[in-house]
């Protein structure tokens, strides 16, 4: 199975940028995943971005910084684990090593889940 | 693997993440990331991994008592490694025979007690659990056990899988599988099997049994059908789990990429290779579309790491090569058959089997024509491990209906239909061997030779 671990930031509290100890954590625990075969793909991702929608057949480019934005994603993992238990238990050990802050774990369903 | 461990002990429940349901699940997942470890840091400790699995055990259970009433420890890992320690050392001091074996981790209690406590374990050197892990594959894996009992012990150990799952996923008594377990430990304990990673002339031999079981579970997944029990299907996943852990611990040997690179690729085609009914897609009527390119991509990545280690290219690399080929043809008439033959033809060279032979037929007679593929299978007609086996004359029916032996080659379809096991297979090919007798004449494609790659790849 895999999820889609993503990190949110809803712009209420101002984050510390990690400390060296925080980073050779972060390094060892990334590491030690991308070992094991677990994360199949992480990144970070730019405040804002660019906004694109379609409404009757009219499609909107809109380029960021959007002031109204509330939530957004600004980091992901994507895992490949055999439960959701296990998905949650390593999103544990991230927290454990960032500290503050929330986020969102979704299942991802790719071919394999399509029946037929 | 939903159910697991501890659902075996307990019953089996995965719910949310609060109340006695809730923590059952956490205990299952922290089994299945960690008892790996925990099962290799004990034997490391008694030298002995028959016992170490049951300790193991002893601290999972001791997890399901009092987690549901304490609460999940801050670093559960730890925590059950810390239990199984403390059981390691009771059952030596009352095991008297194992005298020797007190004083030796008396020694070494009272250097760790130097140390961190063992309730921070995760601060132990991560280097040593790795070489942990590796030992552990190495003596499940151990050439003295029989193929069975390894995979039973690897699922077991390296899986955290309990033995109904293991039983389930192959389709055996659990009674049958819990006695194979057993008797693989005392057999390891009997034979002095020594808790190691092999090095020197020993080692090749020993990685090639490893691998051998890691292929052999994948199989065994590949082959599951719709309808059959999770557990079964599972198994590719957990095949694949087991040998990218193995990659990276052991990340010098080209065979361990080449086996992880052909794995992932063939379970990149996994959605694409059956039908709505159940039928057997072949290789070159599979929707495209439908497989899964991150897995291709780390299949693509892996064969490249398993080259650049260089050295003549092994089963699994060439294999994986193969596999490679299919994967990058955008198109079935893309392929490239000239490359496909010519891999198996140094594939027959390395490691020469029947099985081979009838795949390099296919693709010769792909590449330079059926007459080349027919004068390949003439060479192998005989040979009794291919006695009985459907994918001979349904390989030859596809030859010979390309060269217009429209009689022939029915009479080589409903051969191979009535030799096949699998109901779907035979219906596609008595269907085959059905247009060929309302056409009469010359037909295109090549289901069958595309079903003896896509089985035998």
């Amino acid at each position: 199975m895999r999820f889609l671990l993503m990190t949110t930031d809803d712009a209420s509290a101002e984050q510390a940028p990690p400390d060296e100890q925080q980073m050779a954590e972060m390094g060892a625990f990334i590491e030690e995943l991308t070992k094991s075969g677990v994360l199949l793909a992480t990144g970070g991702l730019e405040p804002g971005g660019t906004r694109i929608s379609a409404a009757d057949g009219k499609i909107t480019v809109t380029d960021g910084p959007f002031s109204e934005a509330k939530e957004t994603v600004v980091g992901f993992a994507l895992i490949d684990v055999r439960t959701r238990e296990e998905a949650i238990e390593l999103s544990k050990r991230f927290w454990k090593i960032v500290g503050d802050g929330q986020g969102v774990i979704q299942q991802v369903f790719g071919p394999e889940d399509i029946p037929g | 693997m939903r159910g697991g461990a501890a659902g075996a002990l307990i019953g089996g429940v995965t719910t949310p993440e609060t109340g006695r349901s809730g923590v059952h699940a956490r205990i299952d997942a922290v089994w299945r990331l960690e008892s790996a470890r925990i099962i290799g840091g004990l034997a490391r400790m008694v030298n002995d991994v028959g016992l170490a699995e049951e300790l193991a055990q002893d601290a999972l259970v001791a997890a399901l008592e009092q987690w549901p009433e304490s609460g999940v420890p801050d670093n559960p890992g730890a925590w059950l490694m810390a239990v199984g320690k403390r059981r390691a050392i009771d059952r030596i001091r009352r095991d008297q025979r194992l005298d020797g074996k007190l004083e030796e981790i008396g020694h070494r209690r009272e250097a760790e007690a130097q140390g961190p406590p063992p309730e921070f374990a995760a601060a132990e050197d991560p280097e040593r659990i790795e070489d942990d892990v590796l030992r552990l594959i190495f003596t499940a894996c151990h050439p003295v056990l029989s193929a069975q009992a390894r995979v039973a012990l690897t699922l077991r150990m390296l899986g955290g899988l309990a033995t109904d799952e293991i039983a389930r996923a192959f389709l055996v008594g659990e009674a049958t599988v819990a006695q194979r377990i057993v008797r693989a430990k005392r057999t390891l304990s009997e034979a002095g099997v020594p808790f190691e990673v092999p090095e020197g002339p020993d080692r090749a031999a020993r990685l090639a049994s490893v691998l051998e079981v890691l292929y052999l579970i994948f199989n065994e997944g590949y082959a599951a059908t719709a309808g059959d029990d999770w557990v079964r299907t599972d198994l590719c996943q957990e095949a694949l789990r087991l040998g990218r852990i193995l990659a990276g611990l052991a990340p010098r040997e080209p065979e361990v990429h080449g086996l992880v690179a052909l794995m992932e690729i063939q379970a990149s085609r996994s959605r694409a290779r059956t039908g709505p009914s159940g039928e057997p897609v072949p290789l070159p009527e599979q929707n495209r579309g439908r497989w899964d390119q991150l897995l291709i991509r780390r299949g693509f990545a892996a064969l490249l790491r398993a080259k650049e280690l260089g050295g003549p290219p092994g089963p699994y690399v060439l294999q994986a090569a193969i596999a490679a080929c299919h994967a990058r043809a955008r198109t079935a008439a893309d392929t490239d058959w000239p490359r496909i033959a010519a891999l198996y033809e140094v594939l027959a060279g390395v490691a020469p089997s029947p099985v081979v032979e009838l795949n390099r037929a296919v693709a010769v007679g792909m590449a330079h024509g059926p007459e080349r593929g027919l004068a390949l299978l003439d060479a192998i007609a005989d040979d009794p491990a291919l006695r009985g086996y459907h994918l001979l004359p349904g390989v030859r029916g596809d030859l010979l209906a390309r060269l217009g032996r429209t009689a022939d080659a029915r009479a080589e379809f409903e051969r191979a239909a009535a030799l096949t096991r699998n109901e779907p297979e035979r219906r596609v090919l008595l269907d085959r061997a059905a247009r060929l007798h309302a056409a009469g004449k010359h037909e295109g494609g090549g289901t069958a030779s595309d079903r003896a790659r896509e089985e035998t790849r």
